[in-house]
């Protein structure tokens, strides 16, 4: 016997297609069957979505499920998990793992353990170079015949210009991005936090914004020159969002992401040397939040991506200095974007769903993810409702609890949360 | 009283008065023959220091003694504090000691927040990383009050190694708190950019600023940030801001010169010219107890939180 | 809050004068006699003691000033620290009859911390105590050897001593409860 399930009168907000407003949808064996008017019901199961709205599952560029290595701060099976909880039905694994994702071994072990959880696609990253030293190249070519559309060092810059420049020379041949985490390591060394007035008042060594927009320029002009294909992860800078503006307008193959919590908060927020703030790169000041968010408005900055980055809880609780950076964010991104930036009309809700959906599934090249939401499609999607409050508190589904929003009220809850017709979470909770 | 002393920002100006006036009180206790008055009997003060400090530690020792409270010492010169043991493990077995007043000394800057987060008892910042050091500020007012008498319009230098020390921003803020006129003086290198936002203002000439100052207070210059290359050469950093004998000549009369100690002879300040009498570096010590005490009455001579009380 | 008035001007005069009187005939002479007053306001009647006791024998007793808040037996229980007045003595008090002063005599604690910050100045040959008015309702076994005047009240009144020197006027009043005033500083009528 089939499976059907039928969502009715949900507000359908579907970038890929352009549709924007009530329909039902229907599913039926992992895939769409029917999407407008009203579909027939017989024999589905049947969930009410009035007032809430159903959109792509949402698809996270950036994200340390810390599997392999550090199973204590978090699982591919936790971090999945977490990811459905918010709304995502794909994520991009992060290859800063132990032993490093730079070669083929263990990115079949992050996937073989995600299909294991089968709570939503998780697409290895692979190292840009060998155990990220940023020296010699990993074996691009292999990792990407077993599938692996990008490449990060991420956790580090590639510092030596020439390594950047062959890779992404090198990597033209298998169509793949190089994304890239840009600090310049001797600006930002032994930096807590931004640099500026609140940093000195504090007593926290910090990074300049320069630490950041350097590399941007270097990264920008070698992929100008090479032609590769570059993806700047978790911008942070004003400066940043001007260069990738410029660089975009002269044609240059770039796309870039920022993370929820460098949309929200600034480096004022630092000021009782709370962890859960501390982050790289650093949280910056209100004017570049604002160039942020109007780069996301505006199309400049593609993506937002959480930078999911869990640590252990006596970690986040040592001394501010040795504490590591990064907060988790799976779990509380659609919320926060709806709260903070639909809400207050700095952007429109289809622009964030496409932000959050559809634009990560074009970057990754992610399979029947990001929509349309169109007949024999694959079942992906995240249905939600934009007005109920609640508390960033644990119990969170994520192993950790460093989250920068911890104690904050935010409006708009995953209701169901849908993988390749898996129902995955039914009225806010995980199925499994 | 605030609860917590983290940050000179934590009192206002009343409150500084305020804290000067009861030091008076507690320095005259300092002439009797019996220097000890039952005040916080019963109480316990913990000394955690995670850097050492003689001189600083046994301030509040004293401080705490003086005022009939029990005091315990952990720090990592003895061996009590257990290296590897977590910031967080420690507080907790000091709560469970029944610590009313914990005052830490740390390298890390903002950890006396961090700590208050598991201590029922009062926190006092005695020093952590390149924050702040409010009780080296108040005693400092202290001793400029009584000299000089006043704060408003008081012309105050504070020369060096501002960028790294935890001194000089307690300072400044508490200066400026109280009305004073504050020129920070260094090295580019050694000054935050953004320092005027804090009310001050900065200069690279020391020998513009001596002439018109009624405080001169010189900070400690460690040869190490030579090696991080904020200056060239000790050499160069002396012929350029050190206090020198001809310096003081360029000083007015009565001017105060101060140094929060110990003092790295010969790179900020000539080795005589700490030796000189209105070089009121002793006296600083002297009066830190006083200060100290005149903290630990205030911040515990009130119903607060008692350990013990539920 | 009503009030009404205990002592005038001239009753406070000829009581300071009596009790000079008293001192010397207690202590025959003012032979190793010192005043110790109690902040605030008891050292301003130590001061006029001294100053009738001079009139009168013609040699002038050392007086200090004694703050006894380091040695209340309250502190800790007020939502702040109580404040601290000054505290001097500069005169070695072993051996000497010491005369405490104080303005009201009420439950005697405050006289209690002021001998056990006496003893820690040093050993006088012995202690006695002078106050310008007894109220009642001790709360511990002391006992003043030198009354202005006994003045029955109620536990919950308020009993106000007002002197020339800091207040422009002599005169003692007792003050019904008003609702909740907080009073600041030494509360001394307790």
């Amino acid at each position: 016997m089939s499976e059907r399930t039928l969502f009715r009168g949900a507000r359908v907000v579907d970038p890929a297609s352009g549709r924007n407003g009530v329909a039902d949808v229907l599913v039926q064996d992992g895939a769409i069957a029917a999407v407008g008017g009203e579909a027939p019901s017989k024999g589905a199961t049947v969930f009410g979505c009035e007032g809430l709205i159903l959109a792509p599952g949402l698809v996270d560029l950036h994200a340390h499920l810390r599997e392999p290595g550090r199973e204590d701060k978090e699982t591919v099976e936790t971090g999945s998990r977490a990811a459905a909880v918010g709304g995502y039905t794909a994520l991009a694994a992060m290859a800063n793992t132990d032993p490093v994702a730079d070669n083929t071994a263990v990115i079949e072990e992050v996937r073989s353990l995600a299909a294991r959880a089968g709570l939503c696609d998780v697409l290895p990253v692979g190292a840009i170079t060998k155990d990220l030293a940023g020296e010699e190249m990993a074996e691009l070519g292999e990792m990407a015949h077993a599938g692996v559309r990008v490449f990060s060092d991420d956790g580090r810059c590639v510092s030596t210009s020439w390594v950047l420049r062959n890779a992404l020379r090198y990597a033209g041949a298998f169509d793949v991005v190089i994304a890239e985490h840009c600090e310049d390591a001797s600006l930002a060394e032994g930096a807590q936090m931004h640099e500026g007035l609140h940093s000195h008042t504090l007593g926290l060594a910090g990074a300049p914004p320069e630490a950041e927009e350097i590399i941007v320029f270097r990264d920008l002009s070698l992929a100008r020159e090479t032609g590769g294909r570059l993806h700047l992860c978790h911008l942070s800078a004003a400066g940043s969002v001007e260069l990738v503006r410029r660089a975009k307008a002269a044609g240059v193959g770039v796309t870039a992401e920022v993370t929820p919590h460098h949309l929200v908060f600034t480096d004022e927020d630092l000021v009782n040397y709370d962890t859960n703030y501390k982050v790289n790169p650093p949280l910056r000041t209100p004017e570049d939040r604002d160039a942020l968010r109007a780069a996301v408005a505006d199309g400049t900055i593609d993506a937002i991506a959480t930078d999911h980055a869990p640590h252990a809880v006596e970690e986040k609780e040592a001394e501010f200095d040795q504490s590591p950076p990064g907060t988790i964010g799976l779990e509380t991104a659609l919320a926060a974007v709806l709260t903070h930036l639909v809400e207050p009309g700095i952007l429109s809700l289809p622009r964030a769903i496409e932000a959050m959906s559809t634009a990560p599934a074009r970057i990754l090249g992610a399979p029947g993810q990001g929509g349309p939401i169109e007949p024999g499609r694959p079942a992906n999607l995240a249905v939600f409702d934009p007005a109920v409050a609640w508390v960033v508190e644990p119990p969170f589904a994520s192993k950790s609890r460093n989250s920068a929003f911890l104690g904050m009220t935010l409006r708009g809850k995953v209701i169901h949360t849908m993988y390749r017709g898996d129902l995955v979470v039914a009225d806010g909770k995980a199925q499994r | 009283m605030r609860k917590h002393l983290l940050s000179i920002n934590d009192v206002s100006a009343e409150d500084v008065v305020r804290i000067l006036d009861t030091a008076e009180s507690f320095r005259e206790v300092g002439t009797r023959v019996i220097k000890k008055v039952p005040a916080l009997r019963g109480r316990t003060v913990v000394n955690l220091f995670y850097e050492n400090s003689t001189r600083t530690r046994i301030s509040f020792e004293l401080a705490a003694k003086r005022l009939s409270a029990d005091v315990i010492n952990f720090s990592t010169s003895g061996s009590s504090v257990v290296k590897g043991e977590s910031l967080k493990d420690t507080a907790l077995t000091l709560q469970a000691m029944g610590a009313d007043a914990i005052v830490i000394r740390h390298s890390s800057s903002g950890s006396p927040y961090t700590l208050t987060k598991w201590v029922r008892g009062s926190v006092l910042n005695a020093g952590d990383g390149t924050h702040e050091h409010p009780t080296q500020a108040l005693l400092d007012l202290y001793t400029i009050r009584e000299k000089v008498g006043r704060f408003e319009g008081l012309r105050a230098a504070i020369v060096g190694d501002v960028l790294h020390s935890r001194v000089a921003r307690s300072l400044s803020f508490g200066l400026v708190k109280m009305g004073a006129d504050v020129t920070l003086v260094g090295p580019p290198t050694l000054i935050p950019p953004d320092a005027p936002a804090w009310g001050v203002q900065v200069s690279h000439d020391i020998d513009g600023v001596l002439p018109k100052l009624d405080v001169c207070y010189m900070l400690r210059v460690q040869r190490e940030r030579q090696r991080q290359q904020y200056f060239p050469s000790v050499r160069e950093y002396s012929r350029l801001f050190g206090l020198t004998r001809e310096r003081v000549g360029m000083l007015p009369e009565g001017c105060l010169i101060m140094h929060p100690g110990p003092m790295n002879r010969g790179v900020e300040i000539e080795s005589d010219v700490a030796d000189l009498p209105q070089a009121v570096i002793e006296e600083q010590v002297t009066n830190g107890i006083a200060v100290r005490m005149s903290l630990l009455y205030l911040m515990l001579g009130g119903s607060g939180e008692r350990w013990g009380d539920e | 809050m009503k009030s009404g008035r205990l002592l005038d001007a001239g009753e406070i005069h000829r009581a300071v004068t009596r009790i000079a009187h008293e001192i010397l005939e207690r202590n025959k002479g003012a032979g190793s006699l010192v005043l110790v007053g109690i902040s605030a306001r008891g050292d301003d009647l130590a001061r006029r003691l001294a100053d009738e006791i001079e009139r009168i024998e013609g040699a002038k007793p050392s007086v200090g000033v004694l703050d006894i808040t380091f040695y209340r037996d309250d502190i800790g229980m007020r939502a702040e620290a109580p404040e601290i007045h000054e505290t001097r003595i500069d005169f070695d008090i072993t051996g000497k009859s010491v005369v405490l002063v104080d303005d009201v005599l009420f439950t005697g604690r405050t006289i209690r911390a002021a001998m056990d910050a006496l003893v820690d100045f040093g050993r006088p040959t012995s202690m006695l105590l002078a106050v310008l008015v007894d109220r009642g309702h001790r709360e511990l076994p002391i006992r003043a050897d030198f009354v202005g005047k006994n003045v029955p009240t109620r536990k919950d009144e308020s009993v106000r001593v007002a002197l020339e020197e800091v207040d422009g006027e002599d005169a003692v009043y007792v003050e019904e409860p008003g609702p909740a005033e907080r009073r600041v500083g030494r509360e001394k009528n307790e």
